[in-house]
């Protein structure tokens, strides 16, 4: 196994580096200080170079986000944090936020730097007490510190850093739909261009808005630390995947956990790091449950944003949420299950998705109560193929993902649920001796 | 007269300065409002909250039935939330629920007749890693066996009163951390 270099949790084991003191004990807060020292455009090249994508699960190039701020300062630009990860199967944002807080303070007061703003609004799921506690801690101890507020280091810059509890709603995490709750509305969806002004020019109270997620700018620490060259040293993957991505790894492995690895370890060699998968592979999601089931094989493709797509025909690496099933699981109520939370998350602004997802939460629920018909297989690919394409965010096209992926490759396993009620794991060969 | 000691108005105001409209404080006042309410958003609280931040009262209602961590309807002191998303179901999350609907009497959804516990389903809670998961108040609890729960439930049934439902609780003074 190839070494994994840690950029982002270097730290992330020593004790109290959740504190500010131990924190600036290990080189805290040194990038933001650099930043300081730059001008917004020599921190947005430095990102460029870096060639950091989102980590919020559409990989969008951060730089490529961000240039198209208005430069002017005449009115005031906002940064805002989506930490409202509800992504089945993704658990990072949450462990930062719990052991790092500091880590992702700083990466929001580097970002604000580069985008010549001076507040952050930081948007926590509201399951997320606990994470959010810790991050109100940490401001609170920034803030005494002197890195938040009035005329930062003597810097004569303010800069503010809010925290905002969400209150259920998957859509929240939607950029649009998050900028719609952060106001103070239901958690609904904006039009976007070419039909409406780009969030960086017209975004919250009509002003520049820059949504990234918690793992995006925490990212900046490392990269301004070593620099965007170096950072693209790290990794061997294509060179649109560069360095480093946290991983949460759930299901049948025997190390379930988060992970940081390189972008490019390939897929076996991910698998290893947590530990092995616990039985015989059946199939596994690799970047959150929106992104669809992947076959088996291949194993030792690149795990990084080409890879995965070009290897598993799922829609690619999303958030970094790797669920493993081995061949005990039966596909149909993972599918179903996803269709219901999906439909129950739905928020009703456009009808393929609306009664789409509605008819196909039924269809599963009368294949789950054995009241099945062998149609009921293409009647689901029919509602998808209905949806893709059509929904007005991009929740309906996630949702389809998972079923249509599991019936391309599960459909005799699925007639065979339909025709008996039951699923039967293929019998375990084993060689004597 | 409000419904509102100085205290939360107070805290209200404080939440209101953070943003560049009122409005925009009415996620966290209606968390505020739940607080005050003993884990429940009273229609008279929610009124109070409209009048604040000088919204239409069928306004913030609407932003209130919208998300679903807003109780509008009482619910036990504690509530017990399994997660049943699919990397908890390859851990058991489905009989853990059912074990606990068999313990407490109750399904999925309900809540005990003494009005102390509530069980529900709930989705992905981000500790996936940690199958199954389960969360009650502020708190998460990884890896839960049905011992585990057992021994929580037991726990709970001993407590007279929620800690995060006070006025302070669950969403206390962010100052103080
Ligand atoms: C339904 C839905 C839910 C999403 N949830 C999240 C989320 O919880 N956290 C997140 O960072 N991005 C989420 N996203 C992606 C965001 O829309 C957005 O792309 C991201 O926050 C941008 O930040 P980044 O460029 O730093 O990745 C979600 C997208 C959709 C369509
Ligand atoms: S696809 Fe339509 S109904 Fe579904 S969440 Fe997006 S906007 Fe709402
Ligand atoms: S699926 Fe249960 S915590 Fe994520």
């Amino acid at each position: 196994m190839q070494e994994q270099p840690q950029v982002l949790y270097k730290n992330r084991y020593v004790p109290g580096i959740n504190t500010l003191e131990v924190y600036l004990q290990h080189g805290g807060y040194e990038s933001f200080r650099k930043a300081l020292t730059m001008t917004p455009d020599a921190i947005i090249d430095e990102v460029k170079a870096s060639g950091l994508r989102g980590r919020g699960g559409a990989g969008f190039p951060t730089s490529v986000k961000w240039v198209a701020v208005p430069k002017n300062r005449d009115q005031e630009h906002f940064l805002i944090i989506n930490a409202d990860e509800g992504e089945p199967g993704t658990a990072k944002d949450r462990d930062l936020m719990n052991a790092l807080p500091h880590l992702m303070i700083e990466g929001c007061l580097c970002s604000l730097m580069a985008l010549n703003a001076s507040k952050c609004y930081i948007y926590i799921r509201g399951e997320y007490i606990e994470p959010w506690k810790s991050v109100q801690k940490a401001i609170n101890e920034a803030r005494k510190a002197g890195f938040i507020g009035k005329n930062v280091l003597g810097s004569g810059l303010d800069f503010e850093i809010y925290t905002h509890l969400g209150a259920g709603a998957y859509e929240c995490g939607e950029e649009s739909a998050l900028m719609s709750s952060l106001m103070g509305e239901r958690g609904m969806p904006r039009m976007k261009p070419p039909y409406a002004p780009l969030p960086q020019v017209k975004g919250v109270w009509d002003k520049p808005s820059v949504v990234n997620n918690v793992e995006t700018v925490s990212t900046l620490v490392p990269i301004l630390a070593m620099g965007g060259a170096e950072y693209t040293k790290i990794g061997y993957g294509s060179p649109r995947s560069r360095g480093t991505k946290l991983f949460s790894i759930s299901g049948h492995v025997n190390k379930p956990g988060i992970y940081e690895i390189v972008l490019g370890t390939p897929f076996n060699e991910v698998l290893e790091i947590a530990g092995g998968v616990k039985g015989k592979l059946k199939t596994y999601i690799p970047g959150g449950s929106s992104m669809g089931f992947a076959p088996p094989t291949p194993m030792d493709y690149p795990f990084d944003y080409e890879g995965i797509p070009q290897n598993t025909k799922t829609l690619g690496l999303g958030s970094g949420g790797l669920i493993v099933f081995n061949d005990t699981v039966p596909i149909v109520p993972l599918a179903a299950r996803l269709t219901h939370f999906y439909h129950h998350e739905s928020c009703g602004k456009c009808t393929p998705c609306r009664e789409g997802l509605n008819w196909m939460a039924k269809i599963y629920d009368r294949i789950l109560a054995g009241a099945g018909r062998e149609s009921d297989v293409d009647l689901l690919w029919d509602i998808c193929d209905n949806i893709r394409g059509k929904s007005f965010c991009p929740l309906g096209e996630g949702a389809i993902w998972p079923v249509m992926t599991s019936l391309t490759l599960f459909r005799d396993e699925y007639l065979q649920y339909i025709r008996t009620g039951t699923y039967t794991p293929p019998v375990a060969v084993t060689t004597a001796g | 007269m409000s419904v509102f000691s100085e205290e939360t108005i107070a805290r209200l105001d404080e939440l209101i300065s953070r943003y560049p409209t009122k409005k925009a404080a009415l996620l966290p006042a209606l968390w505020v409002a739940q607080d005050v309410g003993g884990g429940v958003l009273n229609p008279d609280a929610m009124e109070a909250v409209a009048s604040h931040l000088e919204l239409p009262p069928a306004e913030v209602q609407g932003v209130a039935t919208f998300y679903t961590m807003y109780n509008k309807v009482p619910r036990g002191k504690f509530a017990i939330e399994i997660c049943h998303n699919v990397p908890c179901m390859a851990f058991g999350a489905e009989e853990l629920i059912a074990h606990c609907e068999h313990s407490l009497g109750i399904s999925a959804g309900e809540t005990t007749p003494d009005g102390h516990i509530t069980l529900a389903r709930v989705e992905c809670l981000g500790a996936c890693c940690n199958a199954p998961a389960v969360q009650i108040g502020s708190k998460y609890y990884e890896n839960v066996s049905a011992e585990h729960i057992d021994a929580l439930i037991v726990q709970i049934k001993s407590l007279p009163d929620n800690p995060d439902h006070t006025p302070q609780g669950l969403i206390s003074e962010t100052a103080s951390f």
